[in-house]
């Protein structure tokens, strides 16, 4: 057996591989530890970068406040699809690079005291991509808020219905709806907070249907991808289009919001969006 | 004969949707028939809404308008009257040539298309009459002028709507179920499909554009999202398939007709039995139960574990032990620019 010596490899593995982060909108180089303290809003630009759940959750609502519901959901393949990988090989990636079982969190919190449920979307898994356990999370999320009397709040950040459930993400969109109507009827409010990107089926479904929404600023919010408007009617989408400040110009959004003021945008909305006395049943 | 051996004809036998295809040696061929039934869905002869509706009902009375922006020629809108029932009906309408699809834009609606449904969806609530919707579209119009009016809401509004309209809702997809924009006026007590029909998230082309980046691996996609008729079934997304004609509904309408309207009939009939309270419970159980998943009551995957170290970095880890900074937990935070979002 030769002798091994020992490698170096893994010390320069030890520096941490990313220290530095190039806005993709002005290209500045930023520093991650300046970036963390501007709640990863470039300083030089104002460019939003996407969040991930925990830390959008953490910038959000008061410090220990949160209690996770329904950590355990997990996706099936109901297909067996497969595209270039399998699907149940692409959620064990996205899995192990998030550390999350699916893309949405939900759970009680509290923002500057006023109790909320809330689910948070995370780009980072799939896409944010809404499947059985993203639509199962928002209607539980929504039923939640319904027992308990309490504003609902969706922070989305998607690029649609996950292909690889087919029309079982696409039934998603109908499952979701069916719970916020309930909730609107029995008049509990709900916030929908579009970050970048909101397109597709969480669009066309319960991230267009706050009683408010806002945006963060210059998010991509859309029905149609770029890509899937062109591929159908051969029409390319002029840029600067499907941005927040479009919707907000044609009435889709109450407010732009910066990243830095949304807690308390929230907070002082939440003083307003009370529970009201539900409607008496019909018939 | 050769459809009969396949079973392919009549009431299809359900053992063969729902398991993997039985002969697994054969996948271009099932590629190819997908493909074919893809093909037939979009037949540019295949009956439309309207002409369902000339052969099944004894009088029609299309509503117009959205009161908010326009008219949009590709939903139709009103009422009807199918064997007894009275009905409001809202379906997808194509063209059956270049001038009418202008005019129709294809089939492919507007915000002002929905709103037009919702209106008279609304209306047939407060008269209580069952609504029937006719589902033939390959996706809500994705232009400009779409989003500045706000087609994303018209969907999401009609969506959430019919689940909760207090009166039956049969819905049939009748050609193209294409995503949001078949879902806006597809949500029922009950849903049916003919034989030939499609229901998907995306077209196969826009799925193949996506997850294959090439439109030509479009009869693929539509393979891998089981867009068949049978196939939604199977799923239970759709309730009944309804038999089409030798060689498909295109090439004889007044039997499509004929078969499609007893299958309505009886759902009406079925549906007008039921309480409307708990028909419209049952109508939101349908869709709350829509998808599988697993669930366990343990604590979310492991965080990525550290690279395996080998004897020498362990050693080397005891000498600088203090120098190096506490690793973070786990670097969710670090993952500022996830990939794009065509990488879903």
């Amino acid at each position: 057996m030769p002798v091994k010596f020992p490698g170096f490899r893994s010390r320069r593995e030890a520096v941490p591989d990313k220290l530095w982060t190039r806005c993709p909108s002005c290209s500045e180089q930023l520093f991650n530890k300046a970036l963390e303290k501007t709640l990863h809003v470039c300083p030089s630009c104002g460019h939003h970068f996407r969040l991930s759940s925990a830390l959008r959750l953490g910038l959000l609502l008061d410090p220990g406040s949160f209690e996770e519901r329904d950590p355990g959901l997990a996706a099936q393949d109901m297909l067996g699809f497969v595209d270039q990988k399998t699907y149940p090989d692409r959620l064990a990636a996205a899995q192990l690079a998030t550390g999350m079982r699916d893309a949405a969190v939900w759970g009680f919190g509290r923002i500057e005291e006023q109790r909320v449920a809330i689910l948070v979307m995370d780009f980072g898994f799939m896409g944010g991509s809404m499947g059985a356990v993203v639509g199962e999370k928002v209607a539980r999320a929504a039923e939640g808020a319904l027992a308990s009397r309490v504003p609902l709040i969706i922070v989305s950040a998607s690029g649609g219905a996950r292909m690889q459930e087919g029309t079982i993400a696409l039934m998603q969109l109908a499952k979701t709806m069916a719970a916020l109507e309930r909730l609107r009827a029995a008049h509990v409010p709900y916030v929908s907070v579009m970050s970048d990107p909101t397109t597709g089926g969480v669009f066309a479904s319960f991230a267009a249907m706050g009683d408010v929404n806002l945006a963060e600023p210059n998010a991509l919010i859309g029905f149609a991808g770029a890509r899937v408007g062109a591929g159908t009617i051969g029409q390319e989408l002029p840029p600067g289009f499907q941005r927040a400040e479009f919707l907000l110009r044609h009435g889709f959004v109450d407010r732009i919001v910066a990243r830095v003021d949304l807690r308390r945008e929230l907070a002082l909305l939440l003083r307003y969006l009370v529970p009201g006395q539900p409607e008496p049943a019909r018939g | 004969m050769v459809d009969r051996i396949l079973g392919r004809r009549e009431a299809q036998p359900p053992a063969e949707a729902p398991s993997e295809p039985t002969v697994e040696s054969t996948p271009v061929d099932r590629k190819a028939e997908v493909w074919a039934r893809v093909q037939l869905a979009r037949n540019l002869r295949r009956p439309r809404t309207l002409e369902l509706l000339g052969i099944m009902a004894d009088e029609v009375v299309e509503l117009h308008g959205d009161r908010l922006f326009g008219d949009d020629g590709a939903i139709v809108a009103g009422f009807a009257r199918i064997d007894g029932h009275r009905v409001a009906v809202v379906g997808q309408q194509k063209g059956a040539d270049t001038e009418e699809n202008v005019r129709r834009n294809f089939g492919m609606p507007h915000p002002e298309g929905y709103r037009k449904a919702m209106r008279v969806m609304e209306l047939a609530e407060r008269c209580s009459l069952p609504v029937v919707t006719f589902v033939d579209v390959p996706g809500a119009h994705p232009g400009a002028e779409s989003e500045e009016r706000g087609i994303a809401e018209a969907i999401a509004r009609s969506v959430g709507l019919m689940t909760r309209l207090r009166t039956p809702i049969v819905a049939v997809i009748t050609g193209e179920g294409g995503s949001g924009g078949a879902l806006a006026i597809a949500v029922g007590d009950v849903v049916l499909a003919l034989e030939n029909a499609v229901y998907s998230v995306i077209t196969p082309e826009g799925c193949a554009s996506i997850l294959w980046r090439t439109v030509d691996e479009a009869a693929t996609a539509a393979l891998a999202m089981r867009m068949t008729a049978n196939e939604q079934l199977a799923l239970g997304v759709i309730d009944h398939v309804v038999p089409e004609p030798e060689g498909g509904a295109h090439l004889d309408h007044e039997e499509t007709g004929r078969r499609l309207k007893a299958a309505i009939v009886r759902e009406l009939d079925r549906l007008a039995a039921i309480p409307v309270d708990l028909l419209v419970e049952q109508r939101y159980r349908r869709y709350r139960s829509l998808g599988a998943y697993t669930e366990v009551v343990t604590e979310a995957p492991a965080p990525i574990a550290p690279p395996r170290t080998g004897f020498a970095d362990r050693l080397r880890g005891l000498f600088e032990a203090g120098s190096r900074a506490i690793p973070a937990p786990l670097q969710v935070g670090r993952r500022d620019e996830p990939p794009a979002r065509e990488d879903v």
